[in-house]
């Protein structure tokens, strides 16, 4: 057969993955398709749509032409067969876990995840009756002690926020899929750019594409990218995609559609009954952002490596967590999973405590005190008097958001002005050892 | 050849090249994925003859049902298989007889022996594909589903 033609490299694709000229008009940037429905040909062409057995927009809630090309760019990038894209991160956890959870099942996850996925998993699954097993990720094993026969997937994040912690993939992986379930990738921290966890054995990845994918703090989004790898007849546990589904009068997804069967329940299930869709303005200003992702996580992961090294020398601070740094317990596997930088979210501590961080997000000029991640403008964000004051000193400091800790999210700011800004808060703050 | 993976020109070629389809194995219950494909790639332009013993006589889509390959009397330019892998070898021998030009095993549908004896014969040959899902994913249809293509462009698209 014939030679196959070079693959195009990350940087191409994360300009071109899915975003040909519109057909319509020829117009070369992706048009906004700001409508709720789509008109059909015929009475034979809308049963041929609603039963899936052509292709076609119906309605937005479903699928949209400006969301398509997101999806197709995410999926392309993550190396994966297809993706979903939604209104935000949580909603992208929400409609992986419903393509397959059933009242009663299980999953296990990392005890170190981002904080409102902690309480999604933790309080909001339980209406539904689906129940998280929570594990230290730090020794793989941890995920294998905790696996029960009602269990479905385990769950990590990549890049973990804000404390530094890398995953490690491949030996998780190769745990859950001993176990024959899903092995469940949250890549927001790092982007693909960064880490492709399908390479090292993802069955889904997990975005907030809020954060380093649109990149700029200006849209809300998620991602759920299926490998298609993942062969959901191999045990009775998934048997939304192996079972006939009543609702398409008794079409089986995974043999109906193959790899592509959970991009397709994801949309003509998920969307249809969740309704978490994601705006086509947000999906546009992703896409654009998407192209810049390369340029842009290079710079984060410099800056970021230079302020966490200027900080550690920094008499004000007792302890920096980035997995960049020689001293981080996460830095041999960050090397592995993260050759290209350790992302650009971190915590350090201040030997100041509490006052010292209430004096530092107040005094900073240039840093954002704002909860998000991920934007181009350097963020700073004191949790303990912020996002975690309800909690008692003994928990904020189990969910490492102590009285004296600070996250950072580095921008691409001029890394001079990044550095004096925090010098000269960390002089206000005060509080030098 | 590997079949394995193959290359975007090759299949777009036989897609291109091919106008009737005698699909083996298709359905008459709308609910199946053969009826899925049918009826697809009807709508694409092709022709379809559905062959099936056990809907002989019946219509499937406006086509009458034939019970063999050999009671197709149509030219046949690709034989589209909807059966078990080891089903496929007597369908191969009956499709070199008939003259087609292509056989093409569906998703999950792969006999390599039966594949190189058609390849001797001068048949193109794919296996562990669905012709449905090739035609769309290269004409961009795919696409509106949320799929990687692999599919680069800067050229317009044909409507």
């Amino acid at each position: 057969m014939a030679d196959k033609p070079r693959a195009p490299g990350f940087e191409t694709l994360a300009i071109h993955a899915g975003a040909a000229p519109d057909p319509a008009t020829g117009a070369r940037s992706t048009p906004i398709y700001q409508t709720t429905a789509y008109v059909f040909d015929d009475v034979d062409h809308a049963a041929s749509l609603f039963n899936l057995q052509t292709y076609g927009y119906i309605y937005s809630r479903l699928t949209n032409p400006t969301a398509s090309v997101l999806e197709e760019r995410v999926a392309t990038l993550e190396g994966g067969r297809g993706a979903i894209v939604v209104a935000s991160g949580h909603a992208a956890q929400m409609l992986a876990f419903f393509s397959f959870m059933e009242p009663g099942d299980q999953f296990v996850a990392s005890n170190k995840l981002y904080g409102g996925s902690i309480t999604q998993f933790g309080r909001s699954f339980k209406k539904f009756g689906w129940d998280a097993i929570f594990v230290d990720p730090d020794d793989p094993e941890n995920f294998r002690r905790a696996l029960t026969p009602k269990c479905k997937a385990v769950f990590v994040e990549s890049l973990s926020n804000p404390t530094g912690v890398v995953a490690d993939l491949a030996a998780i992986a190769a745990i859950a899929h001993e176990a024959g379930v899903l092995f469940i990738v949250d890549n927001t921290m790092a982007s693909p750019y960064l880490c492709r966890p399908i390479e090292w054995g993802a069955d889904l990845v997990i975005h907030s594409t809020t954060k380093f994918l649109s990149g700029h703090g200006n849209a809300m989004g998620g991602a759920v990218i299926d490998s298609g790898r993942f062969d959901w007849a191999q045990n009775d546990k998934f048997k939304s995609l192996t079972e006939p589904e009543p609702a398409y009068h008794g079409l089986r997804f995974y043999e109906t559609f193959g790899d592509l069967a959970l991009t397709v329940h994801g949309h003509a299930v998920g969307l249809r009954d969740l309704g978490a869709t994601m705006a086509p303005l947000n999906a546009f200003l992703t896409i654009t952002g998407i192209e810049t992702l390369p340029l842009r996580m290079e710079r984060h992961v410099q800056n970021a490596q230079a302020v966490a090294e200027h900080l550690e020398r920094h008499p004000a601070v007792s302890w920096v967590a980035y997995a960049g740094l020689e001293s981080s317990k996460y830095h041999k596997l960050a090397r592995k999973y993260l050759p290209k930088g350790a992302g650009s979210v971190f915590t350090f501590g201040l030997k100041g405590g509490y006052e010292a961080g209430v004096r530092l997000v107040e005094g900073v000029e240039l840093f954002s005190h704002l909860a998000n991640v991920g934007d181009t403008r350097s963020l700073i964000l004191h949790p303990g008097s912020t996002t975690h004051r309800q909690l008692s000193t003994e928990q904020q400091i189990a969910a490492g958001a102590g009285p004296d800790v600070v996250r950072l999210s580095i921008g691409i700011e001029s890394i001079a002005d990044i550095i004096a800004d925090l010098d000269q808060g960390l002089a206000t703050a005060g509080g030098k050892g | 050849m590997n079949h394995d993976s193959y290359s975007d020109d090759y299949l777009r070629g036989i897609l291109r090249s091919v106008r009737t389809i005698a699909m083996v194995g298709a359905s008459e219950h709308w609910n199946r994925p053969s009826y899925f494909a049918m009826k697809y790639l009807q709508d694409k332009g092709y022709r379809v003859i559905p062959v099936n013993p056990q809907a002989k006589g019946e219509e499937i889509l406006g086509e009458k049902v034939r019970n063999d390959l050999a009671e197709v009397t149509e030219k046949i330019d690709m034989v589209d298989i909807f059966r078990r892998s080891d089903a496929v070898p007597p369908i191969v021998d009956q499709a070199i007889a008939k003259g087609a030009a292509v056989v093409w095993m569906q998703l999950g549908v792969r006999n390599d022996a039966a594949a190189a004896k058609a390849e001797e014969a001068g048949l193109k040959v794919v296996m562990n594909r669905c012709p449905k899902i090739e035609w769309s994913r290269l004409h961009g249809e795919l696409a509106w589903s949320g799929v990687n293509t692999g599919i680069i462009s800067s050229k317009r698209r044909k409507i």
